[in-house]
């Protein structure tokens, strides 16, 4: 005859051992060739990022060739979303919120490009593209100089001039989420 | 009762077998606005005008929708951009003028996508669960109707809800136009915490970035929270059937109570790690511009709401017996009392609150109502079960300022003018 505590050790024993014979029951292991097909996001402090670089003048003409109908020239007074200027205007009636004066972040340029623009086809730039956009892009509002360049070690390394212009949210601050430790 | 000029009580005339065409039923169908009211009484003013029984259609495969009901979204382009062409459409907004009860019918539930809707052969569709876990894995949407089930009546909501009415309200606005952006449906799918444990999730990794098959890769980074891990799933299920494509097929994340981006859809990647990614959804695009110039990240809750479905925005209504319905709803949790002013908020009375009432779901209420025949106007507040109760329009710009796009979530007033003419105001 068993005691409680016998059966309680029992009962996490078997879980402990059903657990990862369950885990390949359903689907399959990612191979780490497939996951490099997919891992594409991109953080702030640049992990992500793929080997590359591009310059301002690179992206001058790709942007007229793949943004320009959307975004208009110079990224501004297009269809789509304005890209350049407004900055001074987030205290104003009619804030201006462009990659210049809102995003806080260089990375999120780069990885928005490389996920989901141009519009008919994402995925289509390469890395030295996305990075030439970015940079001309950085260059249209005044952050990145005429003869620059970006890459991997670059990006993550831009002051956007909205960086301290976020407060987040007491309840999901990431600063003070998780740390109970 | 009230009618507004979409309602489906027009379309009954001549043509149907049986049907009198009488003057009455001619000028009732000939009027727009006011003339739907009439309508539904004069059509059948005798019992000798309704027509005789017969054998009806074929049963099919499908039960349509009655050819008497013309009910449909509204796509829009942005506050006051509606109906565009479907090319430049980013949403589609829900008609809660024309529905009841709680549940949206699954194909006027609201819609908003970022770079159309995918067509996706879930055959061919993969979710890729990798990043900080100890058993990367990917899976089929067999593998998660394989495992075990999680079913849930939630509301989702975009962040765009209301933002109709920040700076000024428009009077031919309806309740679709201003908070067309909620609904609510019964979603089935797979629990996080089990996909979780299925992977190993490792110590420190408190976020996870979710993100879409579709062309702009929608993707966001959530906290894993333990309310998170207990309540959010993937979902392949909607309201009993497979998602509809606009809504996710074949796969989709819920997030009860939390912002509609969140819920991403088309899901094909959850990645594991230890901060959030920044993405361009939440940086640039869902974060609240304040007063001060700087923007409030991470509100990733929905706010404590409700509104008036009836009488509401373009409607009619006549002096006497008027009922006041509409729904509340919190991401905080359940509803715990709603209560209707119908004198401009200078005195409030509590309303009914209809079975049933779930925790992150679209709530009924009604409350009975005699109008004098005097100008007025309603106007309905909600409360939680967490004590949260929803602000009046000056507490909420107070606190938020008009430039915030997102995340609005004002008491909404209806004006009624001498002739019974319900419009959009700000308060």
């Amino acid at each position: 005859m068993s005691s409680p505590s016998k059966l309680v050790a029992g009962l996490a024993l078997a879980v402990s051992m059903g657990a990862p014979a369950l885990a390949y029951d359903f689907g399959r292991p990612a191979t780490p060739d497939e996951v490099k097909l997919w891992d594409i996001d991109v953080r702030p402090d640049g992990k992500g990022l793929p080997e590359g670089s591009g310059t301002v003048a690179e992206g001058k003409h790709l942007f007229e060739d793949n943004c320009a109908a959307c975004h208009g020239e110079n990224g501004q007074g297009g269809i789509k979303d304005r890209l350049v200027g407004g900055q001074g205007t987030l205290m104003s009636d009619k804030p201006v919120k462009t990659v210049g004066s809102y995003w806080p972040y260089a990375t999120t340029l780069f990885d928005y490009i490389q996920r989901a623009m141009p519009y008919p086809s994402p995925g289509s730039l390469s890395a030295d593209e996305t990075y030439a956009l970015t940079a001309y892009l950085l260059n249209l509002n005044g952050i990145v100089a005429a003869d620059g360049k970006l890459d991997e070690a670059s990006l993550p390394k831009v002051k956007m001039p909205n960086r301290d212009g976020f407060v987040p949210d007491e309840a999901f601050d990431p600063a003070r989420l998780f740390r109970r430790n | 009762m009230a009618a507004q000029d979409n309602s489906s009580t027009d379309g009954v005339g001549p043509g149907r077998p049986g049907a009198r065409l009488s003057r009455r039923i001619f000028l009732a169908g000939s009027t727009g606005l006011a003339g739907s009211i009439v309508a539904a009484q004069a059509a059948a003013d005798s019992l000798a005008d309704v027509p005789p029984r017969a054998p009806g259609a074929d049963l099919g495969a499908h039960s349509e929708r009655s050819k008497y009901v013309r009910i449909d979204r509204i796509p829009e382009a942005g506050p006051g951009m509606r109906n565009v062409d479907p090319d430049n459409a980013i949403n589609a907004k829900t008609p809660h003028q024309q529905l009841f009860g709680t549940i949206t019918p699954t194909d006027l539930h609201y819609e908003r996508s970022h770079a159309g809707v995918p067509d996706i052969d879930p055959a061919q569709h993969r979710l890729l669960i990798h990043g900080m876990v100890d058993k990367p894995l990917v899976l089929n949407v067999d593998d998660l109707k394989a495992m075990p089930s999680v079913s849930r009546v939630v509301f989702i909501e975009c962040t765009g809800n209301g933002w109709e009415n920040w700076r000024k309200a428009d009077p031919d606005l309806t309740v679709q136009h201003t908070h067309g952006l909620i609904s609510t449906n019964e979603w089935t799918g797979v629990s996080l915490r089990f996909l979780v444990d299925l992977v190993g999730k490792q110590r420190g990794s408190n976020w996870m970035l979710a993100e879409g098959g579709d062309g702009a890769g929608v993707d966001r980074s959530i906290p894993l929270t333990e309310e998170i891990l207990d309540e959010a799933f993937v979902a392949y299920g909607q309201n009993g059937e497979p998602l509809r494509p606009a809504h996710g097929f074949p796969m989709r994340l819920i997030m009860p109570g939390f912002e509609g981006n969140l819920h991403i859809k088309w899901l094909r990647r959850l990645k594991f790690g230890d901060q959030p990614w920044m993405t361009r959804w939440e940086t640039a695009r869902y974060t609240q511009l304040l007063p001060s110039g700087k923007a409030r990240q991470f509100q990733l809750r929905m706010e404590t709401n409700s509104v008036i479905t009836s009488p509401s925005g373009t409607m009619k209504i006549r002096p006497g017996y008027n009922r006041v319905s509409g729904f509340a709803w919190s991401g905080h949790g359940s509803i715990a009392r709603v209560e209707i002013s119908t004198d401009g908020a200078k005195s409030w009375k509590v309303a009914q609150l209809n079975h049933p009432v779930l925790p992150k779901a679209q709530t009924r209420f009604q409350i009975d109502w005699v109008w004098d025949g005097k100008p007025t106007r309603i106007v309905s507040r909600s409360t939680d079960d967490k004590g949260n109760t929803q602000p009046d329009r000056s507490h909420f710009i107070a606190q938020n300022g008009t430039n915030a796009l997102f995340h609005y979530s004002a008491q909404q007033t209806w004006s009624i003018d001498e002739a019974g003419r319900v419009s959009n105001v700000l308060a």
